[in-house]
């Protein structure tokens, strides 16, 4: 699939979903239910505790990424020792052709893989699936996407979030199943389904939420037990990280590890966490026999060396989803990019470009929610700032707001011009009331007035208030 | 105290009431007024579109019309949170970041100003009603003002405050983006206004112009008689 999700306008798209009543309803509950456990579990740590942890990770997260030809190093070499094989992958292609390559060699003909954005990115499924391998996404919500010829991800915790039970069950009788929409139903149909799969499966893929250079682990932060069965079932196994996974020591990824799962799920820890320490001794029940980790650069060295490097940071919890007023209202496929919400409008442009990503930095109202959240402790405001400003100023992207704001600044820095403007203004606007308001606009006036109305301009402006007054007017 | 105004330009054309309650709440505790005629915009509209260059001569007129001043006040948290971005807008520019570092540390929201500065206690403000507060994102997350108004308006005689789901969210204004994503801005507005609503408040209060005429205009849209005032006007209700 690849980081754009489908060949839509953005504003077809953004209509679309605005007018999904149903995934609406389905955000709204999400969020609100995901931030109250979350403020639950946080209010665990101590009032005022969570701006001191979210430091402490962020500086964990920083300090690998300042160092991370270093940590990178140490890691791979780790995983060598361990018995692994690492691939450094330049780009998307490379990474996919190295599974898909290692998957033909070894004869596989099924995988089971485990939730993984990065795989995502690279397009893996779409490789594997041409070159004739049965792929089996193993994480419910990925499996039920799956099923539903492969529905695009919207969210990155909980992929399937814009579909509800009764759109799943449907999904799941095309698949055999002849039940009702009762959620416990529907999971123990696809725990059936996947069980067998796990057993036959001749290769597992996985993702990494934090890579430990000191040891060489990937560490695997899961809730439904499909990651644990992905690394010891198969005996072939591949882990693919993006590079900028990397924690420097046990001791970092304890602070991080608790905080993911905390802003994640709004819960202390997660079910599982998995450390894959590299192949497993002989003889031993289960576990990888052949162990490769993927290691995709796929544009971040180029973050790394821009005013962007500290997006690498992310730890991928969806916090800043969770709490952002626009994902809320728009839902994650608005984003046209696997990775949505404040998160997305940072890093879709950086490593897919500009030019079909052009309207993700507008997508926000500035309002911080996401940067007062995030443990990695990313000033996503600024960053999203900072992509507009490479907009305006460096690709020229607006004529029109080029010169309205040519014209603002124009304005406010001459007084003369300011008094002139604003005194003749409610004249201009007059033609557009209405009972005293503004209620239809024209041009960009109109994205307002569709829906809301304005108040008239002040005939008497503050400054004529204040003038009549000091002359003895109008006390 | 002599308190130098920045009333923000939205406040001077469209919403005249908020700068006379402001004024007549200051001098009322004493203050003296001084309103800098010369003075226009913070410059936060074009800075927050991208057009950082285009911003700076706003920024320079503005430092230019307010140094002189003791304190400077605004009842905008949000065009204050911005004329303290100032001196990071102007780091490449030694003696302007200096001149602005000055401006910037010397400029304080309403609200602020009356807790934080002269500390007032004793007020005989009187609003008889039912209110919800909408707290300004800028002013509660970048300025860190949060208690304060909420301190102030538990003084008003007969005001009973109360709260609403999800109050300390975006209300969707910010800025250009109310007309630029029009849509998406008016959808965050509606939910806004329909949980105001539930509230069942005779008044919505804030502590910037902006938003209220935002949230306003949707509640007015939908034909609510929710009556919408600045934290200035209930101040100085008697
Ligand atoms: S940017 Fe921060 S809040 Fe958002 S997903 Fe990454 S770590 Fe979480």
């Amino acid at each position: 699939m690849g980081i754009k999700i489908n060949d839509k306008s953005f504003k077809k798209n953004l209509e679309k979903n605005l007018n999904d009543d149903f995934m609406r309803a389905a955000m709204v509950k999400a969020q609100d239910l995901i931030n109250k456990n979350r403020a639950n579990v946080l209010s665990q740590l101590g009032d005022g505790n969570y701006q001191e942890w979210q430091k402490l990770s962020g500086e964990a997260r920083a300090h690998a990424i300042e160092n991370l030809d270093f940590y990178l190093n140490q890691f791979a070499e780790n995983v060598v020792k361990n018995g692994g094989t690492v691939f450094f992958a330049k780009d998307a292609k490379e990474a996919s052709q190295y599974v898909t390559n290692l998957a033909i060699e070894k004869g596989v003909k099924k995988v089971v893989k485990a939730k993984s954005m990065v795989t995502e990115e690279i397009g893996l499924n779409h490789d594997l699936i041409d070159a004739g391998v049965d792929v089996k996404e193993t994480d419910l919500a990925e499996y039920i996407l799956q099923l539903d010829d492969w529905n695009p991800p919207s969210h990155m915790v909980v992929p399937s979030l814009h579909l509800n039970k009764t759109q799943i069950r449907d999904v799941f009788a095309k698949n055999g199943y002849s039940g009702k929409d009762i959620p416990e139903d529907l999971a123990a149909f696809a725990r059936a389904q996947l069980r067998n799969e796990f057993l036959t499966a001749d290769m597992g893929i996985y993702g990494c939420n934090f890579a430990i250079a000191e040891s060489g682990a990937i560490t695997l932060i899961s809730n439904e037990g499909n990651i644990d069965l992905c690394t010891s079932a198969p005996e072939l196994q591949v882990a693919v990280m993006g590079m900028e996974r990397i924690l420097a020591t046990y001791e970092d990824a304890d602070i991080c590890i608790s905080l993911l799962a905390r802003n994640a799920v709004g819960a202390k820890s997660t079910s599982y966490t998995t450390f894959v320490n590299g192949i497993t001794e002989e003889g031993a029940a289960d576990g990888a026999k052949e162990f490769h980790v993927v290691i995709v650069d796929n544009g971040r060295s180029k973050v790394l060396k821009s005013q962007f490097k500290e997006v690498l940071q992310c730890m991928r919890c969806a916090a800043c989803l969770n709490i952002c007023p626009i994902y809320r209202q728009v839902g994650g496929h608005s984003y046209n990019s696997i990775y949505s919400g404040p998160l997305g409008v940072v890093l879709t442009p950086l490593l897919a470009g500009y030019e079909d990503f052009e309207e993700l930095p507008y997508m926000c109202s500035l309002c911080g929610a996401c940067t007062e959240v995030c443990p990695s402790n990313i000033k996503l405001h600024s960053l999203i700032h900072e992509h507009k400003r490479v907009l305006a100023e460096d690709k020229k992207n607006s004529a029109f707001w080029g010169v309205s704001m040519t014209g603002a600044g124009k304005v406010f820095s001459r007084p003369w011009m300011y008094k002139l403007g604003t005194g003749i203004a409610p004249l201009m606007t007059k033609p557009l009331m209405e009972d005293g308001k503004i209620k239809k606009g024209i041009s960009i006036l109109k994205g307002w007035t569709d829906k809301r109305d304005m108040p008239a301009l002040e005939k008497t402006r503050f400054r004529d208030w204040y003038a009549s007054r000091s002359k003895g007017g109008n006390k | 105290m002599k308190v130098t105004l920045f009333t923000t330009c939205i406040v001077d054309f469209m919403a005249m009431n908020v700068g006379k309650a402001t004024v007549e709440l200051l001098e009322s505790l004493g203050h003296e007024i001084d309103y800098p005629t010369n003075q226009t915009c913070c410059g936060q509209p074009m800075y927050n579109t991208g057009y950082v260059e285009k911003t700076k001569s706003t920024i320079k007129h503005f430092i230019e019309t307010f140094e002189h001043a003791e304190v400077i006040v605004s009842p905008s948290g949000s065009c204050v949170s911005f004329v303290k971005e100032y001196p990071h807008v102007l780091a490449d520019d030694k003696d302007w970041k200096e001149r602005a570092e000055k401006v910037a540390a010397k400029t304080y929201e309403l609200s602020q100003f009356l807790i934080d500065v002269i500390n007032i206690n004793d007020f005989s403000a009187k609003l008889p009603g039912k209110a919800v507060y909408h707290s300004n994102c800028h002013t509660a997350r970048f300025l860190k003002v949060k208690e304060q108004p909420l301190q102030l308006l538990s003084k008003v005689e007969g005001l009973e405050l109360v709260d609403f789901h999800n109050s300390d969210k975006c209300c969707g204004f910010g800025g250009t983006f109310s007309v630029k994503m029009g849509d998406i801005s008016a959808e965050v507005a509606d939910e806004k206004a329909r949980y105001i609503q539930e509230a069942n408040p005779d008044y919505l209060i804030g502590a910037d112009f902006a938003c209220l005429m935002n949230i306003g205009g949707r509640l007015s849209r939908i034909g609510s008689n929710i009556k919408v005032m600045h934290i200035a006007e209930v101040l100085n209700s008697k």
